[in-house]
């Protein structure tokens, strides 16, 4: 029995009750970090038992992971030491849901999908329209940081999250912001914990502002020949008075995965035979409102897709639309089960340089004989996949100089891009974080302040934060 | 702390090493031109030990190079209509005023960017790209006057943000000078930078991290059609109670403020907007978005106020209308003043369900004291202002006032609020910061300054209590005249 095995099994069933401890291997094995055991997980009830489980593991010098449903474990780089999983599903209980202010305090280890089942009785949601949903939380979601189509119109976490709690690596529990919608007493912490992959604290509870459900919405589609042809509608778009709540344009293999058995992890029905094109590049837009509004987007749309060239147009009523809907907001997960190999770049951009980017990505994917898969969202969000046939050595350095080209060349498009998803053997290899930013030292700070003895996630994040 | 004992004197070589960065008429340090710098839109007063006015972030860099040799410490101000003290030099110090840094440096209507220095004044930025059917969203009162890098420290809001957001929600990216001497840049013009939400840490750090010297913003287009409503009411529960029906039903205009009888009627005595000079309160409400869209959503809303027995909906007619109401919303704070010789204003949050619940605990607070209260506030976002009104020259009422205040902040966290909505910490509510947090998150929150600003050698003093002298109440009244409210 290790040092660290041996502290754990005597000291942790006395913080949470020995069933909530796991020593067993074969039921650890659900906890492995890129190919990691670790010596134990815990499962905490309460916040106040995470903070007793972290001074722990400060003085005993272990390293520990935080996951939920530990859909998006294999994000970052593989960790430096793992000696404890601090599982937070335990942790799932609605604090406050204050329907007609519109907010709701859930804790970290809430699944989206009872969220989903709580707000709809009062026809109210929450734009965290985030991958993996049928299994995800809510902490696990917050911390990686993964973005939704609904950013378009409702922005990401850092915009209706209005405060949070967390403990942080000496053990503290703390707290920032609150649960109104308007407030800017004490510094935003809570910011900082969203995409920091744990690495900074654990979060045990998110405030968030809910929104009403809109009264109708449609799902426009358009399809086009080229990918130009669809960003030139999305900067129609964007130049007109339109506000759709979604912007997506995808290229003609997603839309060919979205028609493959991969697409059975969204959950949703098959969409309409003819509305998704193998072929083509497709723009994807969903549109609420009353009648009225509707009919106006509707007709605008038409107009845009045809000044742009588009080849076919389809609307989706209430009924249909989900088919597509919950595949793209599925689409990462889709693209990963479509190849043995998944690399997915997620690449950001002024809006301005999505056809000088795509050109870029989909050359060095080209010159490197790989296929591959783009999700763009019309904010300047690409999520380009290289969809290697094996896992071979041949794919691993093809895809290695691919996207080295790819960071090189994005420097001058000012872009910002990572890989947030590879297989583990290749992570070493490539630059999963992308290229060193300049405020990494910054970022230093930050770090030492929260997590002072690098008890969270060693060597999972950025820069070695 | 570095405030040094000599802190508040001008020392010689200081003032020579200045003037030769500044120029011998670039650095402010007689008594007679520091008054104005003692103040802010806040009731608080703190002399400067001399002001400099940097046009370049070489000059911003230097100020700070100086600054730490003779360890005296820093205060970063843009226009000084701040509303809790965030740029007063409370220790002294030198005081560095951004209003000559008012460049305007990139409109990018393309990516709908801009990139401004620190001193540009909001309602410029958007006059500037207004052309471009683009502008700058968070609107403050004090939009004519109040600088972007102002905004930027205090995270400030507006009537407008109920829609649109806080201005955190419109920075991308930043470049400032730390206190230690360092230029840094965070965040990106493009979205969702690598790593850890610097931009989102600095962001309402009101001054306390950083001295901005470069700012890239997000500009936002301007809706297609606007709607302004003027709702009015016999009883200030009806008003209250549209509000938090309004929110219930989840329609959300693009802003929603209230007027009560006690401020409009100063406001229209002012204005001459065409408020109703007899009512208990009204409703100024802006719907926007597409013409469909804005028809029906106004309908709605004409709706929901008449079910709760509003006297009258008025549907300004045209932008000249909408604009005279708005401007009697936004100068409502100057016009309150010409009611008495001096008033305190808070900025307390609530949820909106508890918005009748607590304008009522106002009026008895008022009733109690012997105070008239007038409140003009952000009634959609649970954003009370409530102004006490009061007379500064008699010490017993300025004790009173505090008392009272501290009676309508301890009721809106007891309903569950917030102490301060969009005017920030500064020195005013710092003693009220552990009715929020303990003194666990104050101590996490200080060491997050101590890791940028080690010695708070930048904006001493700010935000939170200092551990040594609390309980002190250091609040003193302004006067009113030509204030600068949101």
């Amino acid at each position: 029995m290790s040092t660290a095995s041996k502290a754990i099994s005597s000291r942790l069933p006395d913080i949470v009750g020995a069933t909530h401890v796991v020593v067993d291997p074969a039921e650890l094995s659900a906890f492995v970090v890129d190919g990691k055991l670790p010596a134990a997980a815990v499962r905490p009830g309460s916040k106040e038992e995470v903070a007793e489980i972290i001074k722990y593991a400060v003085s005993e010098k272990l390293a520990v992971i935080t996951c939920g449903a530990r859909t998006k474990i294999g994000m970052g780089l593989s960790p430096l030491r793992y000696d404890l999983a601090l599982d937070m599903t335990r942790l799932d209980r609605t604090i406050a849901y204050d329907p007609a202010d519109l907010t709701l305090s859930v804790e970290a280890g809430v699944p989206l999908g009872k969220l989903v089942e709580m707000l709809v009785g009062h026809n109210q949601f929450l734009p965290l329209f985030a991958p993996f949903f049928h299994r995800a939380t809510v902490g696990g979601t917050i911390a990686s940081g993964v973005d939704s189509p609904l950013r378009q119109f409702y922005g990401t976490a850092r915009d209706y999250v209005l405060g949070m709690e967390f403990v942080s690596g000496e053990g503290v529990r703390s707290k920032s912001g609150g649960t109104v919608v308007k407030n800017v007493t004490g510094y935003d912490l809570h910011k900082l914990m969203i995409g920091s992959l744990g690495t900074l604290g654990i979060i045990t509870r998110v405030n968030f502002k809910t929104f009403p459900f809109p009264a109708r919405s449609h799902g426009f589609l358009a399809t086009f020949k080229s990918a130009d042809g669809a960003i030139d509608m999305r900067d129609r778009i964007a130049t007109s008075p339109l506000t759709p709540l979604t912007l997506e344009i995808l290229s003609p293999r997603v839309a060919e995965l979205f028609l493959s058995p991969a697409a059975a992890i969204a959950q949703v029905s098959a969409p309409p035979a003819g509305v998704l094109s193998r072929q083509h590049w497709t723009l994807a837009s969903a549109v609420v409102g009353n009648e009225k509004v509707i009919a106006r987007y509707e007709m605008e749309l038409r107009r845009l897709a045809a000044e742009s060239g588009a080849v076919n147009i389809s609307i989706l009523g209430d009924d249909t639309r989900p088919s597509v809907w919950g595949r793209l907001r599925e689409s990462v997960p889709i693209m990963l089960e479509s190849s043995f190999a998944t690399t997915i770049l997620k690449i950001t951009v002024l809006p301005a340089r999505l056809k000088d980017t795509l050109t870029t990505v989909v050359n060095a994917a080209d010159k490197n004989q790989l296929s591959w898969a783009a999700v763009i969202r019309g904010l300047g969000v690409i999520y380009f996949a290289f969809l290697p046939d094996e896992r071979s050595d041949a794919a691993h350095r093809a895809v290695v100089t691919a996207t080295n080209q790819i960071f090189e060349a994005g420097a001058a498009l000012g872009a910002n891009a990572t890989i947030p998803w590879c297989p583990m053997e290749w992570k070493n290899t490539l630059q999963v974080w992308g290229p060193e930013r300049n405020d990494l030292a910054q970022m230093q700070k930050v770090k030492k302040v929260f997590d002072p003895h690098g008890v969270f996630s060693p060597g999972r994040f950025m820069g070695g934060l | 702390m570095t405030s040094a004992p000599d802190a508040k004197r001008m020392d010689s070589r200081l003032l020579q090493d200045l003037t030769k960065l500044f120029g011998s008429d670039g650095v402010l340090h007689r008594p007679e031109d520091l008054i104005l710098y003692e103040y802010d839109g806040s009731v608080d007063v703190a002399r400067p030990t001399c002001v400099v006015f940097p046009r370049t972030k070489e000059q911003v860099l230097g100020v700070v190079e100086i600054a730490k040799r003779y360890k005296i410490p820093i205060v970063g101000r843009g226009a000084g209509t701040g509303l809790s003290g965030g740029a007063l030099a409370r220790h002294g110090g030198i005081l560095i005023v951004f209003s000559k840094m008012n460049q305007i440096l990139e409109v990018d209507v393309e990516n709908q960017r801009a990139v401004v220095q620190p001193g540009v004044v909001n309602a410029d930025l958007s006059a500037a790209v207004a052309h471009t059917g683009l502008h700058f969203a968070p609107d403050p009162s004090s939009q004519k006057a109040c600088t972007i890098g102002g905004n930027v420290s205090e995270n400030s809001g507006g009537p407008h943000t109920l829609a649109y957001g806080v201005t955190t929600n419109h920075v991308l990216a930043i470049e400032c000078v730390l206190p230690t001497g360092e230029l840094i840049r965070i965040g990106s013009p493009a979205l969702d930078p690598v790593g850890y939400d610097l931009s989102g840490l600095f962001v309402g750090s009101e001054g306390t991290l950083a001295l901005l010297t470069e700012i890239t913003v997000k500009l936002t287009r301007l809706p297609e059609s606007v709607k302004t409503l003027l709702a009015i009411f016999d009883t200030l529960d009806d008003t209250t109670e549209t509000v938090a029906d309004m929110t219930a039903r989840g329609i959300t205009p693009a802003a929603c403020e209230m007027l009560d009888g006690y401020t409009l009627r100063a406001v229209e005595d002012y204005v001459h907007a065409g408020f109703p000079l007899d009512s208990a309160a009204v409703l100024l409400i802006d719907v926007d978005g597409v013409r469909e869209a804005v028809e029906s959503q106004a309908e709605q809303v004409a709706e929901i106020c008449r079910a709760h027995h509003a006297r009258e909906v008025r549907v300004a007619r045209d932008s000249n209308e909408r604009d005279l109401l708005w401007k009697g919303r936004k100068n409502a704070f100057g016009a309150v003043g010409r009611l008495c010789t001096t008033y305190y204003v808070q900025d307390g949050v609530i949820p909106r369900t508890k918005l009748p619940a607590t304008l009522r605990r106002i009026t008895e607070i008022g009733e109690k004291y012997g105070f008239p209260i007038g409140n003009i506030f952000h009634a959609g976002d649970g954003n009370l202002h409530p102004l006490i009104l009061f007379d500064a020259r008699d010490e017993s009422q300025l004790k009173r006032v505090i008392a009272a205040s501290d009676e309508i902040i301890q009721f809106c966290i007891e309903m569950g609020g917030s102490i301060t909505g969009e005017h920030g910490v500064g020195m005013e509510k710092d003693r009220l910061m552990p009715l929020l947090f303990s003194e666990a998150d104050l101590d996490l929150m200080r060491n997050v300054r101590a890791a940028f600003n080690p010695d708070e050698f930048l904006n001493p003093d700010k935000i939170f209590p200092n551990k040594k002298g609390c309980g002190e109440i250091h609040v003193r009244p302004m006067p009113v005249a030509g204030a600068l409210r949101t």
